[in-house]
């Protein structure tokens, strides 16, 4: 049988405030165990919670940056659980009235088409603390640090077909809230995480498949693999007969499988209701439009913009703006050289390049948009060749340089990489290949024009690279055809 | 008319983590089966349109500034814990 | 000295005829003499309540003293109080010595008060008559035979057998008035949101308000002057303007509309309660009131609406009490959930179980909107009646109490006949409307409590109508024989 893959992915994303959502213990990552818990984190008794008004803006930025309907009246509800690391035995989240109503973006496939995916819904809710299962006198340590972070969790609509299109999805929510700033979208740190929803269905099979529910996903690696083992998992079982369990499954990267969670096997009834120590959550239009100004330019706005604007390919335009870091590096440096098509080249070369074979995020890279423009001028302004260029490059990136403008000049000055500019001393070094290959000379002198390249190649060796090659070429020309 | 047995007893100490002794479940069966009578009355009341009512004043949430107004007080908060090592409280281990 | 009000210790402080130190060692003492009759404290803070009386003396010394400087209080042991155990009279909460103070703890604390200690209550504040303390009941200082009512049942007796000059309580279903009604006392619920209910143990979170509880309501108006207020700590507290709940004592009650919500007084009320209650509202007449029949249509929905509400609110609210974090924990568990199981079994009392396993019955999938939806609408309908009756009238008044205190152990064995005798508090918590009791008379011996139930926010309304009354009667005067 043919069978279609269904998936929908829960989205739980860490909001940037300084503080949590219902107390003013700071949200800092990495602190000594429960040094970051107070008495609200804790559950203490007789504690209340006070609502974080920036977790409502952030959240609401995220919600127009998806052409969701914002909810002007939105309920936190109480979700019922007894687990060590929910130290009320609830986690206050919104059920009935999320914040974030239907919303969409569109991802981009790999034959170049889009496709639109729904987003259900956007809500707020309280991150839970961390158990560490390292022996703790052959118990469960319990660091309460993380409970009270706010989260958005972003509900999409079961939309993706594949593993690919679901990570497609992934990324573009990562770089939405990377754009707007509400969230750091560090991934080791937790701070974006992924649930996925992955059922089959025969072809053409209006009904949806028994789905399993993979759990806490933290890379975009890992949820390609998670899902395409678990539609491997799925399809033996419907294959050879059999029927999926409704469950909750852990990925193990090291094994790459699926299995089921234990401590989720308890059926739950989360006895929802609303959270009678908080008010409704109320934003008037007004408020929304002043939010809806603050937005910054999106990936898809500043894509186009670019294409149009700065002449780029569609394919260049796509890879400057995934990333808002990229995008803000390649506008600085493009607007410091007043060349689009070079600063696109650089950045998705050779910086990517180096980015890449180093593992480090754009915002981690060590040359910075300063030092790389005082680099591009130098190109620009014939002082050193592209070629030259790479190895000043080189030296900023291991560390050379102070991080200004002024470090390619410095490094060029120090490595002595000026490039030959003066006629005479170029002709000079023409003269000698011209006399040191004769046969070549008379090959091209009986028609052989593609040799001219041999002869630039040969005059750039001399140079060490350092001869202009745009003069390099002109002389050559003019010396072999007299 | 709702009759709790002492299986939805069971169930329902289940999930709120309480222990009742069996000798005292059909006591508790039969208490809640008269309250949830009780209660069966508001079944007559007619409630169609009527908006439920979370607070007595419908008022409106506050919203905090973000700002970090705690500091870390684990020395005292986990004074009278029950048990705790380098900073943690402790539970009966847990697999996932 | 132990049989003046608020108001006359403040004036002797100031006047320098006793200092707080003694003031405070003269209750300490009746309370050591005389508490094992009574039970009505849990922890006595004798030495912590000499010391901050001290202080209180050497404030007033340097002339910094507010009303309360130095006057010595009870605190419910609902209200945690840092350092010192806060066992909502649970076994739950037996090692719970609190890492911090509730914001109304605070508020004494910053306006000099003397904290004699902490009474008991109905564990969790669940109950009407104090029996279902991990601590023990309380006795009526009245007839020690009898209940002292609750939840607020140490605070009531204590008050009442001079114990201590005022004290404070919590009410989520008239677990202030119905004691302050059976002990012969002044109680005061405020509006919901008018006190901050921070550090406060949750019972019932929107239901639950703490309000004084005092021989009279002057006392209770300068009680309340300091505990009201917006509480940034408390999303529920309402930011509205406190007044001086002095100031208005004593507006005459020339042409007060005050209503009697017809079912109030059908079926169910003792009769002798009945005609003391009569009495009082002639005494209203008398000073100028005028007396209106209303009817609040849907009174016979008050219990079961609150019977599904509260114990939804505290199954979910009491979750956290799970051993981990602080509080009672089994021994030796063997698995997590032996843990949250024989922790939280052991931990709790049969009438908190009932509640927690109704509550979470009523929660569950497919009764959720059967059962607690519907009673949020039937809490409209309540509320709805109250502002109906109000157009036309300033106060409502009732018996708090079907009838005077019952005896220890007359109705354990039954929860419904319990519950009932909240009957006419209970529509007041579901509102959210202020309330008070004040003594209106006895019947065999045991007082009887007339009900004030005024608008949102009208207490300085219903602390003039109380403090009117209070001045051409002596209900509120009298003391429990034994306690003299």
């Amino acid at each position: 049988m043919q069978w279609e893959v269904v998936i929908g992915l829960e989205i739980h994303v860490q909001l940037s405030t300084k503080s949590k959502i219902f107390s003013g213990a700071s949200t800092a990552y990495g602190a000594e165990p429960n040094t970051q818990a107070c008495t609200v984190d804790l559950g203490l008794p007789g504690v209340l919670p006070v609502f974080n008004g920036e977790a409502l803006n952030k959240s609401v930025m995220f919600g127009l940056a998806v052409g969701a309907q914002i909810n002007e009246r939105s309920v936190f509800d109480r979700k019922n659980y007894f687990y060590p690391d929910s130290p009320k035995a609830y986690q206050i989240s919104q059920l009935y009235y999320p914040i974030v109503g239907e919303g969409y973006i569109d991802i981009d496939l790999e034959d170049g088409s889009q496709k639109r995916i729904g987003v259900t819904r956007a809500h707020m809710e309280e991150d839970a603390g961390k158990s560490l299962h390292e022996n703790f006198h052959k118990q469960t340590g319990i660091d309460l640090n993380r409970a009270g972070t706010p989260l958005l969790e972003i509900v999409s609509e079961p939309d993706m077909r594949s593993a690919k299109e679901a990570v497609a999805y992934m990324r573009k929510i990562h770089s939405i809230v990377r754009y707007l700033g509400i969230s750091d979208g560090n991934m080791q740190e937790g701070s974006f995480r992924c649930d996925a929803n992955v059922s089959l269905r025969p072809i053409g099979q209006e009904e949806f498949g028994t789905r399993a529910e993979l759990k806490n996903i933290n890379s975009f690696r890992f949820v390609e693999k998670a899902i395409n083992v678990e539609i491997e998992r799925q399809m033996d079982i419907l294959e050879s007969g059999g029927s999926v369990t409704q469950e909750t499954r852990l990925y193990d990267s090291q094994k790459n499988e699926t299995r089921p969670m234990r401590s989720k096997e308890e059926a739950n009834d989360y006895r929802y209701f609303p959270d009678p120590d908080l008010l409704p959550i109320v934003i008037s239009a007004e408020e929304i439009e002043a939010i809806r100004k603050t937005l910054p330019e999106l990936p898809d706005a500043k894509c186009a913009r670019f294409m149009q604007q700065l002449g780029l390919s569609e394919k260049d335009a796509k890879a400057l703006t995934v990333d808002r870091d990229m995008a803000d590096y390649y506008e600085q440096v493009q607007q410091a050289i007043g060349d689009a098509k070079m600063a696109a080249n650089w950045i998705l070369g050779d910086v990517a390049a180096i980015n890449n074979k180093n593992g480090l995020e754009f915002k981690d890279c060590p040359v910075n948009a300063e030092q790389l423009t005082g680099l591009l001028k130098r190109i620009k302004d014939n002082t050193i060749s592209g070629k030259i260029a790479k190895e000043v490059f080189e030296a900023m990136f291991s560390g050379e340089g102070s991080g200004s403008e002024g470090d390619a000049d410095t490094i060029i000055d120090k490595k002595g990489l000026k490039q030959i500019t003066d006629t005479g001393a170029i002709e000079t070094i023409i003269d000698r290949v011209i006399a040191d290959n004769p046969g070549q000379v008379a090959e091209f002198q009986s028609g052989k024009d593609k040799l001219i390249g041999f002869f630039v190649g040969q005059v750039m060796k001399a140079s060490k690279g350092k001869a202009n090659p745009g003069q390099v070429n002109q002389l050559l020309q003019k010396k072999l055809r007299s | 008319m709702s009759t709790l047995d002492k299986s939805d007893v069971e169930k329902i100490a289940f999930l709120a983590r309480l222990g009742v002794d069996e000798q005292d479940m059909p006591e508790y069966a039969s208490n809640l089966s008269k309250i949830l009578d009780m209660v069966e009355q508001l079944n007559s009341v007619e409630t169609d349109g009527v908006k439920p009512m979370a607070h007595p004043l419908d008022a409106v949430q506050r919203l905090r500034a973000d700002e970090v107004t705690e500091v870390n007080d684990r020395e005292n908060l986990q004074a009278h814990a029950p048990e705790t090592a380098e900073g943690l409280y402790l539970v009966p281990r847990v697999v996932e | 000295m132990h049989n003046k009000t608020i108001a006359e210790l403040s004036a002797g402080l100031e006047a320098g005829e006793f200092s707080s130190v003694e003031l405070t060692q003269c209750y300490l003492e009746r309370i050591n003499s005389l508490d094992e009759q009574l039970n009505s404290f849990i922890t006595v803070t004798a030495e912590r309540a000499l010391e901050q009386a001290k202080n209180a003396d050497a404030q007033r010394a340097a002339g910094n003293a507010g009303i309360l400087n130095g006057i010595p209080l009870a605190q419910k042991d609902i209200f945690c109080t840092k350092g010192v155990k806060t066992s909502c009279g649970s076994r739950m909460l037996d090692p719970f010595i609190s890492p911090y103070d509730a914001t109304t703890i605070n508020k004494f604390n910053d306006s000099g008060a003397v904290m004699l200690g902490k009474t008991n209550m109905d564990e969790f504040a669940m109950g009407s008559s104090n029996e279902t303390s991990w601590y023990g009941p309380v006795k009526n200082p009245w007839k020690q035979d009898a209940v002292p009512g609750g939840s607020s049942g140490g605070s009531a007796a204590a008050v009442a057998a001079r114990l201590a000059p005022a004290a404070t309580g919590t009410d989520t279903g008239g677990s202030i008035r119905q004691p302050a009604s059976f002990c012969g006392i002044t109680g005061l619920k405020p509006t919901y949101g008018r006190v901050s209910r921070y550090g406060m143990i949750a019972f019932a979170s929107s239901l639950d308000q703490a309000g004084p509880m005092t021989r009279t309501a002057e006392d209770a108006a300068l009680m309340l002057n300091v505990m009201a207020g917006m509480d940034p700590r408390d999303s529920t507290s309402v930011d509205e303007a406190v007044p001086d709940y002095t100031a208005n004592l004593n507006d005459s009650m020339q042409g007060l509309k005050i209503g009697l919500p017809k079912e109030y007084f059908s079926q169910g009320l003792d009769d002798s309660v009945a005609k003391v209650i009569e009495s009082a509202l002639q005494e209203y007449e008398k000073m100028g009131a005028v007396i209106k029949e209303i009817s609040l249509p849907t009174s016979n929905l008050a219990v079961p609406t609150y019977y599904i509400i509260a114990p939804s609110e505290c199954s979910s609210n009491l979750s956290r009490m799970d051993g981990v974090r602080y509080g009672h924990r089994c021994e030796d568990p063997k698995d997590l959930n032996d843990l949250y199981i024989r922790s939280r079994g052991e931990g709790f009392g049969p009438e908190v179980k009932r509640r927690i396993l109704v509550g979470t019955y009523a929660l569950s999938e497919g009764f959720y909107d059967a059962y607690y939806v519907k009673a949020q609408k039937t809490r409209r309908l309540i509320s709805n009646d109250f502002n109906q009756a109000f157009n036309d009238v300033d106060v409502i008044m009732g018996p708090a109490a079907p009838s005077t205190a019952f005896n220890i152990g007359e109705l354990t064995d039954d929860p419904i006949t319990m519950y009932l005798s909240d009957i006419y508090t209970i529509a007041v918590n579901l509102a959210g409307l202020p309330g008070m009791s004040i003594p209106a008379g006895f019947v065999n011996g045991m007082p009887v409590g007339l009900q004030l139930i005024g608008k949102h926010f009208a207490e300085a309304k219903l602390l003039n109508v109380a403090h009117q009354f209070q001045q051409q009667t002596d209900w509120h005067m009298k003391v429990p024989a034994s306690f003299k």
